[in-house]
C-alpha cells in the first residue's frame, strides 16, 4: 500500500515536472531538484549531483534520464527491490513525458498561429529570464544549504559536494572547460579519475 | 504523406538517433537532420520551425522533436512509436547503470570518484545558465526576473514550479495588456 501511494506521488510529481519544464533539460533539473530533492526529500543533494553526473555521460536527453534515474533509485531505496525500482523508473520517465504529448499534439494542430502569435513571444520573452534563474538556483543548491530560523537564515556547505578546498579547483576548471568546449563527457571521466587520486 | 511508412520503422529509426544523441537535445539535431532528412519523412526546410516548436513546448526538446515527427509521419500512433523508439536506448542504459551503482554506492573508490565528479557536474549545469542568460537576459527587467528566481528558489525554497507560474501570468497579462493599448 504504501509503496503504490509513493509511486503514485512519483507519477503526479514527474507529470507536473513535465508539465512546467520550459527551457529544455536544464531547467528540466531545477525542477526535479526542487520537488525531489528539496519538498519530497527523496533523495539527497549529494546523490543528485551522481544522477546528473551518470545521465550526462548516458546517450538521451539528460532530463529524461535524471527522472529514469530518480524514479529507480527511490523506489529501490524504500522497498530494497530492483524490479519496484524499475517499475518506478518507467512510471516516472512515462509520467514526466505525457504532457509534453498532449501539450504538442495541440501544438501539432494549431501550429501556424501559434508560430505567428506575438502574445505567445511576448510571454516568451518573461518565462526564458526566469528559467536562467531556475537553473542558476539549481547550482547554488548543490552548493549552499540555506536553513532559516524564524528571519533568520545559516548558510552552510554541502558537504557531500564540497568537501575541501579542492572541490572549488575542481569546479572553476570544470567551468573553464566546459566554456571552451570540452565535452560533458571528457570533463566528467577526467574529473572522475582527479577524485580517484586527489582523495 | 505520400505512402504510410510502417510504425517499426519510425521506431527503429527513432531509436538509432537516441541511442546516438549524448549530451540532450542540441546533439540530437544534425542526427534527426540526417536520418529523416535523407528518407525525405521531413523536408528540409520544415526542419528548423520543427526545432523552434519543440524548443518552446514544455517538456524535453528531443521527446517534443519525436511527437511532431512522428506525428507528421503516422498520426498520434507515430507520435508513439517515435517517442518510445527515442527514449528506448537511454532508458535500458540508465535502468543498467543504475543497478550497478546502487549497488556498488558504498565503495569507497566509487566514492573517490564522485567526490572528483560532483563540482564539475556544478560547473556543467552553470556552462549552458550563462550561455542562456547572454542571450535571454537584455534589459533591467529580464535581469530582475532571473535574479530574483534563483534567489527565490535557492534560498528561500520556493518550488520552481510556482515561480514558473506566477511568471506565466506576469508576462501574459502584461504582452495582453500591452498589444491591447495599441
Amino acid at each position: 500500500m504504501e509503496t503504490l501511494t509513493l509511486l503514485l506521488e512519483l507519477a503526479l510529481t514527474f507529470f507536473l515536472i513535465g508539465t512546467f519544464t520550459i527551457g529544455g533539460g536544464y531547467a528540466m533539473l531545477s525542477l526535479i531538484q526542487g520537488e525531489v530533492v528539496l519538498k519530497h526529500a527523496w533523495i539527497s543533494a549529494g546523490t543528485f549531483a551522481d544522477i546528473v553526473a551518470v545521465s550526462q555521460m548516458t546517450p538521451g536527453p539528460v532530463g529524461i534520464n535524471t527522472a529514469t534515474y530518480v524514479g529507480y533509485d527511490v523506489l529501490v531505496q524504500a522497498t530494497g527491490s530492483p524490479w519496484m525500482g524499475i517499475a518506478g523508473s518507467a512510471l516516472s520517465t512515462f509520467a514526466l513525458m505525457l504532457p509534453s504529448f498532449l501539450i504538442m499534439l495541440l501544438i501539432v494542430r494549431f501550429y501556424r498561429q501559434f508560430k505567428t502569435s506575438t502574445l505567445y513571444a511576448g510571454t516568451m520573452d518573461f518565462l526564458r529570464p526566469c528559467v536562467v534563474g531556475l537553473i542558476g538556483a539549481a547550482a547554488v543548491v548543490l552548493i549552499v544549504h540555506t536553513t532559516w530560523d524564524g528571519c533568520n537564515p545559516t548558510f552552510s556547505l554541502v558537504r557531500d559536494n564540497f568537501p575541501d578546498r579542492k572541490s572549488w579547483v575542481l569546479l572553476g576548471g570544470g567551468y573553464l572547460l566546459a566554456r571552451k568546449g570540452v565535452s560533458p563527457i571528457q570533463l566528467i571521466l577526467g574529473a572522475g579519475a582527479l577524485g580517484l587520486i586527489l582523495y | 504523406m505520400a505512402e504510410a511508412v510502417p510504425l517499426w520503422k519510425i521506431f527503429a529509426v527513432f531509436a538509432k538517433i537516441g541511442a546516438f544523441t549524448i549530451g540532450g537535445g542540441y546533439a540530437m539535431i544534425p542526427l534527426i537532420q540526417a536520418e529523416l532528412g535523407r528518407r525525405g519523412w521531413i523536408p528540409e526546410e520544415e526542419l528548423p520551425d520543427i526545432v523552434a516548436i519543440s524548443q518552446s513546448a514544455p517538456g524535453v526538446m528531443a521527446v517534443n522533436i519525436s511527437i511532431f515527427a512522428g506525428h507528421r509521419l503516422r498520426g498520434l500512433k507515430g507520435s508513439v512509436a517515435a517517442t518510445l523508439g527515442s527514449v528506448l536506448p537511454s532508458f535500458l542504459m540508465i535502468l543498467l547503470v543504475a543497478a550497478f551503482f546502487t549497488a556498488f554506492r558504498d565503495n569507497p573508490y566509487v566514492e573517490r570518484v564522485f567526490l572528483g565528479i560532483r563540482p564539475v557536474v556544478i560547473a556543467l549545469i552553470a556552462v549552458p545558465m550563462v550561455r542562456m542568460a547572454r542571450r535571454s537576459c537584455r534589459s533591467w527587467w529580464s535581469w530582475t526576473i532571473a535574479v530574483l528566481s534563483l534567489l527565490l528558489v535557492a534560498f528561500l525554497q520556493v518550488s520552481p514550479v510556482w515561480i514558473l507560474l506566477c511568471t506565466l501570468v506576469l508576462g501574459f497579462s502584461l504582452t495582453y495588456a500591452r498589444q491591447w493599448k495599441r
